[in-house]
């Protein structure tokens, strides 16, 4: 845990991490002593030789593209023709292999944060907001990801593992959508208890799972498992009758639009702008942060977390910890629904629960369970999101939109495993691996 | 030594509270009303068949009707007695097991009976069929799962091994054009995965439950680039070859037993050598002794010789090759060609029959059957009575899940080092 100082933006010193600290590994003593001076040239050096956690995220990153580069080069007909002349003209080889994986990438990054020939049309007299197109387009794919992955990562805090976001994304779906369509109120309130039975939907599916483990001992990785597919098929079921939320005259599992009134609307002007259910993720996540490291409440989660029984013997109710961290997680994972629902595409389908669920552990697991952690995790998924749509079209379907999904495991696999990163790049071992912390064997 | 035991125990039941304890009781008691009050009142007027010959050609078996409604009266009270028993007299471990299997048994039969009330009768033999379909990847999944896990390796990859493994051996068997091929590489695939499990969760001492979901995600990300990639635009590499069937001789034969268990092509019979094998190996021999201790006290294993690192490696590889063939199963053993996500969730429902299953094979097993005959039903009924609607009856083997794990089992205690690396000091 001593590398969080060098994270910058986290807001838990390691000075208020007792119950993370000590399942860190022993001798592990440099916080205090990096976090005094760590804007020094020389401190950053160490960070960089020995292997910082800002640092080995960094390469993990670079490392995960050179691997998916290998696979664009593999999708590229141009290329793997050139590679059987590989030993006639080496050099058109590389230099085929070069271009291609470059412009795949640089396409990526255009289409995802900052394409530089909008900013040479601005200076010309363009358009000012095109430049911020794709920033705002990787924002809102980074929504739902941000809060089902706060939903994921609270409920890692506190020792358990949530697969469930997408059953209680399903939750608030519903109860977002049917509030959305079906109840008639004022402007401004509408949409407020859409998003807030958004957070209820979700929020009862949780609390479910976490009272079957606190009263029976149910294991809420099975549990929040099957909950997934009930869900799916309660919502296939509520979509396909006219009577529940099926849009009137369809044949489709569809549920009407939203009212006006409950749409999330957007902030800044036309067409590059900002939905409120990115400003409502930003500051859940900040909310989160303040729970967990701020309050007594979050305290107790974090020490049920690093281990039950001795939150047991200090007296707090694990039982209740569970259930209300699992209540909150559920919450999150709704209010995703309700910022997709509400605000990207105001109708709800059978499909509209994509892999946000899945999308979420990941995005917890490269946020490290830490809430701001777990934004940045999301922006960067968000981008490489709207960046692997963005590609497929340049390269008229040469490079596939689905190798955003393997880049997006790799990352994860190699940020979790520093020891790998640090072995590749020869670093120095230093203490902490870094996540050890996230999650936990089932004995909990 | 009996003190010790009783001992024991009791430290163990010590942090169930009170009400823990009646919570099996009142579980069975619950089933017993449903089958009663729900399935036996609202049963329709009429009989409910079951045929028990293959097909309606050369029918040697009468077909057994039962009045709908009193046969869920009976079965509810058997369900009701049972409660009863379990709340009055102290029974074994074993009874206990029994006695669950059995309530699941009459719900699920009082929920045929419901079904079927006055409809065309349920052909039991397609259904016990459909259900080793449905079962043999979980169960596959599921002894991976058990070999990993004993020896103290979370495997959460078990999903990504089924679904790379049904994509290599799709690929396999249609670029040579043989089907045992297909069946190997699977396996091997499946072992592949599980030796990327192993290294990263070993030697770089990867949190395994990231590394598993994260497995599972470059799994489905790879057989979506490759099928996009080699299989759409080439059908010649996903010709959709499958086993052929494979009837023992003689025991086929025999009625009603032979068509469910020894009419089926060459996956089921490898189903059952792998049950047997792992059972008897991890609790019948000192090799599983020894595995056994490494996953619950690897320090302990390491002081008396055993190699806990290679242990575990060699574990992980083998249970990657296991679920491997499970894969294969999802397409040379049944329907053939591949398609992107086929697994669909079939690895974490294994993963939930392995926890339900106490990690122990023939544990496992039961639980896979049971998931498995729930996902046939969910297919048959809709068809057998049109009234139901579909989701709901889909959603039923997941909401029995939910019940029998808070209600029947509860707390189950995995091996003590499930999850912790080892650091040799």
């Amino acid at each position: 845990m001593s590398e969080i100082p060098a994270t910058g933006p986290d807001p838990a010193p390691a000075a208020t991490e007792p119950a993370a600290a000590e399942l860190g590994p022993p001798g592990d003593s440099a916080g205090p002593r990096r976090s005094r001076a760590w804007l020094t040239t020389g401190v950053l050096i160490q960070a960089v030789t020995q292997g910082s956690s800002a640092v080995v995220t960094i390469l993990a990153i670079f490392l995960a593209l050179v691997v998916g580069g290998v696979l664009i080069v593999f999708s590229d007909p141009v290329v793997t023709r050139a590679w059987s002349s590989l030993f006639v003209d080496p050099g058109y080889t590389f230099g085929q292999t070069w271009d291609s994986v470059s412009f795949a990438y640089s396409q990526m990054f255009e289409g995802a944060i900052l394409n530089p020939s909008t900013v040479s049309a601005a200076i010309h007299g363009g358009s000012i907001a095109a430049i911020f197109y794709p920033l705002s387009s990787t924002c809102a794919q980074a929504t739902p990801l941000i809060l089902t992955g706060l939903s994921v990562a609270v409920a890692f805090r506190c020792g358990l593992f949530n697969i469930g976001a997408a059953g209680q994304w399903v939750g608030g779906a519903v109860v977002a959508t049917w509030l959305g369509f079906g109840v008639s109120l004022p402007p401004f309130i509408h949409v407020v208890v859409c998003v807030a039975g958004g957070f209820v939907g979700g929020a009862v599916i949780g609390w479910f799972v976490g009272l079957l483990k606190a009263k029976t001992g149910a294991h809420e990785v099975i549990v929040t498992i099957m909950l997934n597919y009930v869900m799916y098929d309660l919502l296939s079921y509520l979509l396909s009758h006219p009577a529940m939320l099926q849009q009137p005259g369809q044949t489709n599992e569809i549920a009407p639009f939203v009212d006006n009134d409950a749409n999330l609307a957007h902030v800044g002007g036309p067409p590059p702008q900002v939905g409120i259910g990115f400003l409502i993720a930003v500051a859940a996540a900040i909310a989160c942060a303040w729970l967990l490291t701020r309050t007594t409440t979050g305290f107790q989660f974090r020490t049920v977390g690093a281990s039950p029984s001795a939150a047991r013997t200090a007296g707090i109710n694990v039982e209740r910890s569970w259930t209300l961290v699992m209540l909150l997680a559920g919450g999150l994972a709704g209010l995703s629904a309700a910022a997709i629902v509400l605000g990207t595409n105001t109708q709800l389908t059978y499909n509209s629960y994509g892999t946000y669920g899945s999308d979420g552990i990941t995005v917890a697991l490269l946020g490290r369970a830490k809430p701001i952690g777990v934004i940045w995790a999301g922006l960067l998924f968000g981008a490489l999101h709207v960046g692997g749509t963005y590609v497929e079209a340049a390269t008229l379907g040469n490079v596939p939109a689905d190798i955003v999904q393997v880049l997006e495991g790799l990352i994860v696999l190699f940020v979790a495993a520093p020891a790998l990163i640090r072995a590749v790049f020869r670093l120095r071992s230093t203490s902490g691996t870094g996540m050890e912390a996230v999650a936990k064997g089932w004995n909990g | 030594m009996e003190r010790v035991t009783t001992l024991a125990a009791a430290v163990r039941a010590a942090p169930l509270s009170t009400e823990r304890r009646h919570v099996a009781a009142v579980t069975f008691a619950a089933l017993g009303l449903i089958n009663i009050l729900v399935f036996g009142m609202l049963a329709h007027h009429g009989d409910a068949g079951f045929a028990l010959s293959e097909s309606g050609l050369g029918m040697r078996i009468p077909i057994i009707s039962v009045p709908a409604a009193p046969a869920c009266y009976v079965l509810g009270a058997i369900c009701l007695g049972l409660g009863v028993v379990r709340e009055t007299v102290p029974v074994g471990v074993r009874g206990k097991r029994i006695a669950i299997a059995v309530v699941l048994l009459c719900f699920l039969l009082a929920l045929l009976c419901w079904a079927d009330a006055g409809a065309i009768p349920l052909n039991v033999i397609i259904i016990m069929q459909g259900t080793w379909v449905a079962s043999i990847p979980l169960i596959l999944g599921a002894l991976s799962g058990c070999l990993c896990e004993r020896s103290g390796v979370i495997n959460i990859a078990i999903e990504g091994q089924l679904l790379f493994g049904a994509f290599s051996a799709a690929i396999v068997a249609s670029a040579f054009g043989g089907v045992w091929v297909g069946l190997i590489a699977g396996s091997l695939t499946g072992g592949l995965v599980g030796l990327m499990l192993a290294v990263f969760a070993i030697t770089f001492l990867m949190d395994q439950i990231i590394l598993g979901v994260v497995l599972n995600v470059l799994a489905l990300g790879m057989t979506d680039y490759f099928f996009d990639r080699l299989m759409s635009t080439n059908p010649n590499y996903n010709t959709g070859n499958t086993f052929a069937i494979l009837k023992i001789p003689g025991l086929a034969e025999i009625p009603v037993i032979g068509p469910i268990f020894f009419d089926s092509n060459v996956f089921l019979y490898i189903t059952y050598a792998a049950i047997i094998v792992i059972q008897i190996a991890l609790f019948s021999s000192r090799w599983g002794l020894r595995v056994r201790a490494v996953g619950e006290h690897p320090t302990a294993a390491d002081t008396v010789g055993i190699p806990v690192l290679w242990t575990r490696y060699r574990n992980v590889i083998l249970g990657g090759l296991v679920a491997g063939i499970g894969g294969a199963f999802l397409t040379v053993g049944s329907v053939g060609s591949f398609s992107p996500d086929m697994s669909s969730g079939f690895g974490y429902i294994a993963l939930a029959a392995l926890i339900f299953g106490r990690w122990t094979p023939l544990g496992a097993l039961a639980a896979s059957l049971l998931f498995g005959f729930c996902l046939e039903l969910a297919l048959v009924l809709p068809t057998v009575n049109p009234a139901l609607p579909a989701p709901i009856m889909n959603m039923a083997p997941y909401v029995a899940t939910i019940i029998a794990v808070a209600g029947l089992v509860g707390k189950v205690r995995a091996p003590k080092a499930d999850g912790q690396p080892y650091i040799k000091s």
